[in-house]
């Protein structure tokens, strides 16, 4: 109630909270949390945007119950209690998937229930939920979760771009004529090593951007 | 035998943890910047893997899959908990962490004192999960098939992150970009072994 009454639930540094992780502060490119679960799901762009959707919604809803519950639960057994509470939405989240896309389900395979060891989710509630209001930690979730998904889709859009010649199962390159020309598609693209290397530079590219962000080491 | 034998090895090699399903990259990239920690680490992971998928094997065959808790009686025939898989698998493996640090501290102080930061974080490394999940997706035969690749997948990791943290070692005299120093080139690292490992793609003995 109260943040309401000090500041709009939209104020500029809520917003921040919700922005940052997209960029500056990307949960797999600068915090270097939860990459486990990331590149696996990556070939195609459908089932890493189902991914991004069940992670986002991990965060957010794990962030709002840790918070909301930060004042009772003991300091020793921190862990366990937050374990639950990612294990019972992640179970949820599985069991939606299974009913409602289930082609998609089975493509993941083991890598929804990964979700629960994901170190953006543990992390952010080390680091955030537990000292902070409810609202903001939601929308601090929300933000990071969508901050691993957009590096997620990015790296699938172009492994599915030119190792199949598709996007989102739509036969673009073909339908330009390209094939014609002689291209053909990198079917290396599409093994579990160039997800990886597209990662490396996708923080090549981000870094040599801003400078700020860059090791000294 | 010669069965065990082919999961060990396909495990270690084709399946790699870190290689093939990208599993325990945080651990994997954060604690690589030297060989030593990365050795303890890697042995903690071994470990750990070793006990932790068997009993999980146990667990999904008598306790979790459908009709797995008909020795209880008739009754018992259709119950189908396998929908608790996650919260039973990580609620084992957190307890067997614990156990196993307090058996290692117990009988082997110097091993506890190598491994001691890592044995608690290894409840959160996804390879541990990850390890007991392809496990029940696999449907091994048996507990002692089970074993044999909670082994290989540990022993895998182990030469991975030991490997990147050799390479990451002598990466200092290198003249590396600025953008990609750390992180970037760890990842592009990563991948060209992982491009070496899959040279042994279709290997089966």
């Amino acid at each position: 109630m109260d943040i309401m009454e000090k500041e709009s639930i939209f104020s500029p540094r809520n917003l921040k909270l919700l922005t940052e992780p997209l960029g500056k502060n990307n949960p797999i490119t600068v915090q270097v949390l939860g990459i486990c679960s990331a590149l696996a799901v990556t070939v195609k762009l459908k089932p890493a945007l189902v991914m991004s959707l069940s992670v986002i919604i991990v965060t957010g809803m794990s962030n709002l119950v840790i918070a909301a519950f930060r004042k009772y639960i003991p300091e020793t057994i921190r862990i366990i209690v937050q374990l639950v509470v990612i294990a019972t939405l992640v179970i949820l989240v599985d069991q939606f998937l299974k009913a409602y896309v289930f082609d998609v389900s089975k493509q993941l395979s083991v890598f929804v229930g990964l979700i629960i060891t994901n170190c953006i989710i543990m992390g952010r509630l080390e680091a955030f939920a537990m000292a902070n209001k409810p609202w903001p930690s939601f929308l601090d979730g929300i933000g990071n979760g969508a901050g691993y998904g957009l590096i997620l889709v990015v790296v699938a859009f172009f492994r599915e771009l030119l190792g199949s010649g598709t996007v989102y199962g739509y036969p673009v390159l073909e339908k330009l004529g390209l094939f014609k020309t002689g291209y053909e598609n990198n079917g290396m693209v599409i093994l579990p090593p160039m997800a990886l290397i597209f990662v490396g530079l996708i923080i090549w590219f981000q870094r040599s951007r801003d400078k700020s962000l860059v090791e000294k080491n | 035998m010669e069965n065990l034998l082919n999961i060990f090895i396909k495990s270690i090699f084709v399946d790699n943890m870190i290689f093939a399903f990208f599993l325990g990259m945080c651990s994997y990239l954060a604690v690589s910047k030297n060989v030593k920690t990365a050795i303890g680490l890697g042995m903690a992971v071994v470990f750990v893997m070793f006990i932790t998928v068997p009993v999980d094997y146990l667990i999904e065959k008598y306790v979790l899959k459908k009709g797995a808790l008909s020795w209880l009686g008739e009754g018992f025939a259709d119950v189908d908990l396998s929908f608790l898989t996650f919260m039973v698998f990580i609620a084992v493996i957190a307890a067997i962490v614990q156990l196993v640090e307090m058996v290692v501290e117990k009988f082997s102080p110097a091993l506890y004192n190598s491994l001691g930061i890592f044995l608690p974080l290894i409840a959160v490394n996804c390879a541990i999960l990850g390890g007991s999940l392809f496990m029940q997706e696999r449907e091994y035969a048996n507990v002692a098939e089970a074993a044999s690749f909670g082994l290989g997948s540990g022993i895998g990791w182990l030469l991975a992150i030991v490997g990147i943290a050799a390479i990451r070692e002598k990466m200092k005299y290198s003249n590396v970009p600025d953008p990609l120093k750390g992180l970037g080139i760890a990842f592009i690292l990563t991948g060209l072994m992982a491009i070496a490992f899959m040279g042994f793609m279709g290997i089966k003995l």
